[in-house]
Parts: C-alpha cells; structure tokens; sequence
C-alpha cells in the first residue's frame, strides 16, 4: 500500500523465507486476524455471524481445498461437494459411533476419511486429463450423494440420510451461540491457511505447480506425477472434508446430502474462479463474493423494482440471481482470468508507486 | 427373458434420448474444442421456448389449431436458439480464443447459469407441456413369440427414430456440404483453418446453431415426456458419460456410447438395484464411464491423445 520493500535488507536466510518476508505485510496479516478475534465480535450482530461471517469462514476452508487442487495442481474438479459430504457423514458417524469422541478429533478424522475417498477417487487423474477428468470427477459427486442417501449406515438409520448433531463440546467449551461458531470456525481456517500458504510454498506445493504448467515436462525433469497428483487429490480433499464437517456440525446443526449437492460443488469452483486460481487470499476473495452476492441481490433487487414500479417477487429474485452469477463468471473469465486476486495484486502495484508515476 | 428383452429395448430407447444431448456435446467440441457444459440449460432453453410459444401463439393470432401452433413456435424456437448462438459467439467465445479448454469450460458454466435464469425469468418456472402429438399409449410386440409379448412405449420408440434421423441428416451435413468441410477443417486445426479463408466466427456460430437445433429437439422430445421443467438441465448431466464413453470428438461414439450407458442403466438399476437399495443410474453409467477411461483414456471412438512438451 503505502509502503515499500525498497531497503530492507534481509541478511539471513531465516529472514529471507519467512512466510511474510516484509515486516509491512506481516503486520497487516496480524493485525486482519487480530481484528477478525478481537474487533468483528464486538462489532457485528447475531444475524451477520449465521448469515454471512460463519458460512464465509467455512466456505473459504473449502474453496482454500478447491484452489489447491484446480488452482495449484490443475486438476479440474466438479466432485468437490462430494468430499465435504464425506467429511461431514464421516465426522458424524465418528461422534456418535466413539463414545468419548472428542468433537475436533471427530473433524479432524472427517478430513482424513474424506482425503482417502478423495485418493480412490482421484486416481482416474493418472490417466485422464483436462476435460475427461472433470466428469470423472463427477462420479464421486453422483456416487456419494446417492451413497449418503440410500445406504443405511452411513446416516445411523436416519430417513432420507437427515441427520443432526447437538452442540459440540471442545474440552469443557460448549460451542453453542454464533460467536462461539464464529471463533471455533475462524480458529480451524487461520491455522488451515497457514498451513496451506506454507505447503503450497514448499516442495510439495512446487511439485503441484511444475504438474500443473506442463505435466510431461514435469515428468521429465524428475517429478512423480502419481505422487504430486495424489497427495493434491488427499491434501484438496482433507481440508474439503474438514469444511464440510464443520459446515454440517457448526453451521447447520443438522443437514442431509442435498447440502453438499453438486450445486455445492459447481459453487465453490465457481469461488476459485472468480477469487483467483493459484492464490491463497483468492479462496477469501471468492468465498466473501459468492456469500456476499445472493444477500445483497436479494436485499437490491426489491429496491431497485420498487424504484422503477416493478414487482419484483421472490422466484425473479433468484432467477436474477443465477443470471448475475454467470454473467460474473462469464465477465471476470473475460477480463481478469487471475481473478480478485490478481486485481488485487495489480491494486496493490498501483498504490506502491502512488502518487509517482515511476 | 421376455422381461430381459423389455429392459433392454427399454434401455436402448433411453439411450437413444441421452445421445440426442450427447450429440449436441460433441458437435462443439468437435468444431471449436469448447466442452460445451450449457448444452443442458440449452436444452431446458429450447424446451420451454417450445412450450411457451405453442401456448402463447394461439392466444395472439386468436386461433385453435395445434399443428399450426406448433409448427410457429417450432420456428420461433429455432430463430431464438440461432440469436441465443450468436450472442454466445459474439459476447463469450470471441473474447476466450486461445483460452485453455478449463476456462472454457467454466466459461459454458456460466453460460448455463445464465441461460436457466434467463429462461425462467422470460418464460417462467412452472412445468409446461410440450404436445406435439406423440402418441403415448404402449404397444404389445412380439406376441407370438413370447409368451405376453414385450411392451414397447410408442414415444419412446418415435423419439428413437427422430434422433436415428437427425444423426443420419448431421452426418450427411458434417461429410457432404461445404459448410460441414469447412467445420471439419476447423475441428481439425484452427490456424490452418484460418489461412485457407475460413471464417472461424461464422463456423462457431454456424456450430452453436446446429448444437442449438439439436439442444432444440432434444428438447421437445424429453419436454413431451417429462413436461419442459427446471430438471430438463439436469438431462444433460445424464448424458456427460456418454460423450466421455464414446468419445468427445466422435459422432459415432456419442450414439453408441448412449447405447451402452442407456442399456447398462436400465440392467443394473433391474438386476442390481433391488441388492443395494435402488436408484442407482444415476451414478451407475459416470462409473461405467470412469473405468472404461481407465482403460483407454479418450473413449471409444475419440482421438489418441498425444502429448508433445
């Protein structure tokens, strides 16, 4: 912003990988977190936490899987939705089936079963490609959705695979209000990010990338594609499925497959596209976007008929809806393929100079 | 075996109806390398277009014959999924030329995305009937031979001859006119393409049309069945393995990949459904498809994929 890097020297090696390597930098990321634990509770309502903060918080872990698998490893996904279903039936089948289950440790193996269906379900991707891969990837979403339906024991016995968990206890903290949610949420995602920034930075991450730009040269030059593929497909699918626990668990307290429909899936791809492919803070970006979007068309919409003379009813609104949405898609393809991001980034440029044109 | 044999005819029929979409697919793949993911909303387009104009035509010229009806709002139907082609040429692909096939792809998602709330929002989200008039009472064949016969639906049974004809009429299109070699020298490789003199924005539009006349009748024969609704966008989700079985670049594959995905649905859902709970076809043909594609990774028909660095 209204800093620059020029100056500062770094002189040791420990300074020159740090994560933030600009002291300016490291003190805005503390200062967003600081503010989102310590500013954002004091300031918003209830409403605004179950609206709009607790579902951004866990659809940006989500879309934060998603971007690591499309954006970092450039392996289209349309099965996305399918990985948070595993992880969510995953998680509930751990806490109700373990008595003494602790509720983070039941989450946490959520994701684990959710990176192994992601592996089986991945493996296609070591012979096909591109286009082939997204409707193979389509399987797993058709194959769950009807597995957490019709199989009895995934769901407890529960008709039509409803099922719903009570308040979750972390060692002696009932998570019950939004402001609990919102804290537990906002915990799980900034160390998930962290640890997707430092992953994506480190050998693994630069083998997804030498995959994703050109995955013959890649072989080439020493790289084991089944592995860097696979441990995308197990890494993109752990935090998936961690998102869709907490999405059943936190979020909605009690849901059925229709949740993590393919909607779902086609929804957080659609948050990497726009947010930006290939950059951590897009996951944010694009999450706060699509979260943000239908509230604020559904609050404009009304308005904006009302001010022309028109009645504008419900079923418009969400015509109008999808309608914005692809248009966006269509709009930010066009213009800016990087996404929000990127914009960002080049805003970002901008300022650095400014108010000098050099 | 009587029943085996209802199944499977059953089957090929709904087999045929999915390659109707399938074709649609594979049409724009071919020319433009565009996996073409609204070809689903195109055709729940086309279907309520359909449904709408033989409703609303009558009303306006204050008549009552539904042939008349129908043929007018097929021709409306045609003349707005030609314009619908135009923009998609005019106002996407222009811009993404040179775009990798994901962006594309997403790019189609979005067009679908739109297209659905479009037509809703133009022609409303009820469900319409689309009466062009196919019979609908079943036929009793092969009496002497089994004992009860094998009961065969008569729409089904057109609707298969209809897609049969519509291949036939696309080949005949794609391999004899000027307009078909020239979409076939594109398919092949644009920049060549564009050296000779063709037109490469006239072919994509010419493609999207085409596309859009089949998204069109596909439209009316799965809208006479199931009434042009919301779920006719899902259809196209039905067909996606077919064009991966059969192939994306292949018109031949797209029909006989319908075949098996139409006939494997039906079999599995009668003789394996009843062991594991039941409705299965709706993932039983992406897992046919996935593991045929882990044996020959570009369908049945489609192309050697060749990677040069």
């Amino acid at each position: 912003m209204f800093y620059r890097e020029n100056g500062q020297f770094k002189t040791s090696y420990q300074a020159d990988q740090q994560l933030f390597s600009i002291p300016q930098d490291r003190w805005a990321i503390l200062a967003i977190i600081a503010f989102a634990f310590f500013g954002v509770p004091l300031l918003v309502d209830e409403y605004l936490f179950r609206a709009i903060l607790i579902p951004f918080l866990i659809l940006s872990l989500a879309a934060l899987g998603v971007n690591i698998l499309v954006g970092y490893c450039g392996q289209i996904t349309l099965g996305a939705g399918a990985s948070m279903a595993v992880g969510a039936y995953a998680a509930y089948n751990f806490l109700i089936r373990i008595s003494g289950m602790p509720a983070l440790g039941a989450i946490l193996l959520g994701g684990l079963v959710a990176a192994a269906a992601g592996i089986v379900f991945g493996a296609p991707s070591l012979r096909v490609r591109g286009l082939y891969l997204a409707v193979a990837t389509l399987a797993a979403q058709f194959f769950w959705d009807w597995a957490f339906l019709r199989i009895k024991w995934f769901t407890n016995n529960a008709s039509s695979g409803s099922v719903s968990v009570a308040d979750i206890n972390l060692m002696g903290w009932t998570i019950s209000s939004p402001v609990d949610k919102y804290y537990f949420c906002l915990g799980v995602l900034v160390v998930f990010s962290l640890m997707a920034k430092n992953l994506v930075r480190g050998n693994m991450g630069r083998q997804w990338m030498a995959i994703r730009d050109m995955d013959v040269a890649a072989t080439v030059i020493g790289i084991r594609p089944m592995y860097a593929k696979l441990t995308a497909f197990a890494v993109s699918s752990f935090y998936l499925g961690v998102a869709g626990a907490l999405w059943g668990m936190i979020n909605l307290g009690s849901w059925e497959p229709a949740a993590f429909s393919i909607d779902r899936s086609f929804s957080l791809l659609f948050m990497v596209i726009i947010g930006g492919m290939g950059a951590i803070s897009g996951s944010f970006f694009g999450a706060a976007f699509i979260v943000i979007l239908p509230i604020f068309l559904n609050q404009m919409l009304p308005l904006l008929g009302g001010l022309l003379g028109l009645e504008v009813s419900i079923a418009l609104v969400s015509h109008v809806e999808i309608m914005v949405f692809g248009a966006l898609i269509i709009f930010f393809l066009i213009v800016e393929p990087h996404g929000i991001a990127r914009l960002w980034a080049t805003g970002r440029e901008k300022m650095r100079l400014w108010p000098f044109p050099h | 075996m009587a029943f085996f044999l209802e199944t499977l005819l059953g089957g090929l029929m709904s087999g045929m109806l999915y390659s109707l979409v399938a074709l649609g697919f594979v049409l724009i793949y071919k020319a433009s390398g565009v996996f073409n993911f609204a070809q689903g909303a195109m055709v729940l387009f086309a279907a309520l277009s359909m449904a709408r104009f033989s409703e609303w035509i009558p009303q306006w010229l204050g008549m009552d014959n539904l042939f008349i009806a129908n043929v007018l709002a097929f021709a409306v139907s045609v003349a707005i999924m030609f314009v619908v082609a135009w923009l998609i040429e005019r106002l996407v692909l222009r811009h993404l030329v040179n775009q990798e096939g994901a962006t594309l792809l997403m790019a189609t998602l979005g067009i679908a995305y739109f297209l659905d709330g479009v037509g809703q929002t133009i022609f409303g989200s009820d469900i319409y009937k689309i009466d062009v008039g196919m019979p609908k009472d079943p036929v009793m064949m092969l009496e002497s031979v089994f004992e009860g016969g094998i009961l065969i639906n008569k729409e089904d049974f057109i609707a298969a001859l209809i897609s049969a004809l519509l291949v036939v009429a696309l080949t005949i299109f794609f391999q004899k006119t000027s307009t078909g070699r020239a979409l076939r020298a594109v398919a092949d490789d644009h920049q060549a393409a564009q050296s000779i003199g063709i037109p490469l924005g006239r072919i994509w539009v010419i493609v999207w049309c085409v596309a859009g006349i089949t998204a069109l009748v596909a439209g009316i024969i799965w809208g006479s069945k199931l009434g042009a609704q919301f779920s006719l966008s899902t259809v196209a989700l039905r067909a996606l393995p077919v064009v991966i079985l059969g192939g994306l670049t292949s018109v031949p594959g797209a029909i006989l990949g319908g075949l098996i995905i139409g006939v494997g649905e039906k079999l599995s859902e009668v003789f394996l459904g009843p062991y594991v709970g039941g409705g299965i076809e709706i993932w039983f043909a992406y897992m046919l498809a996935l593991v045929f594609l882990l044996f020959r990774p570009q369908g049945l028909f489609g192309e050697k994929i060749i990677d040069r660095v």
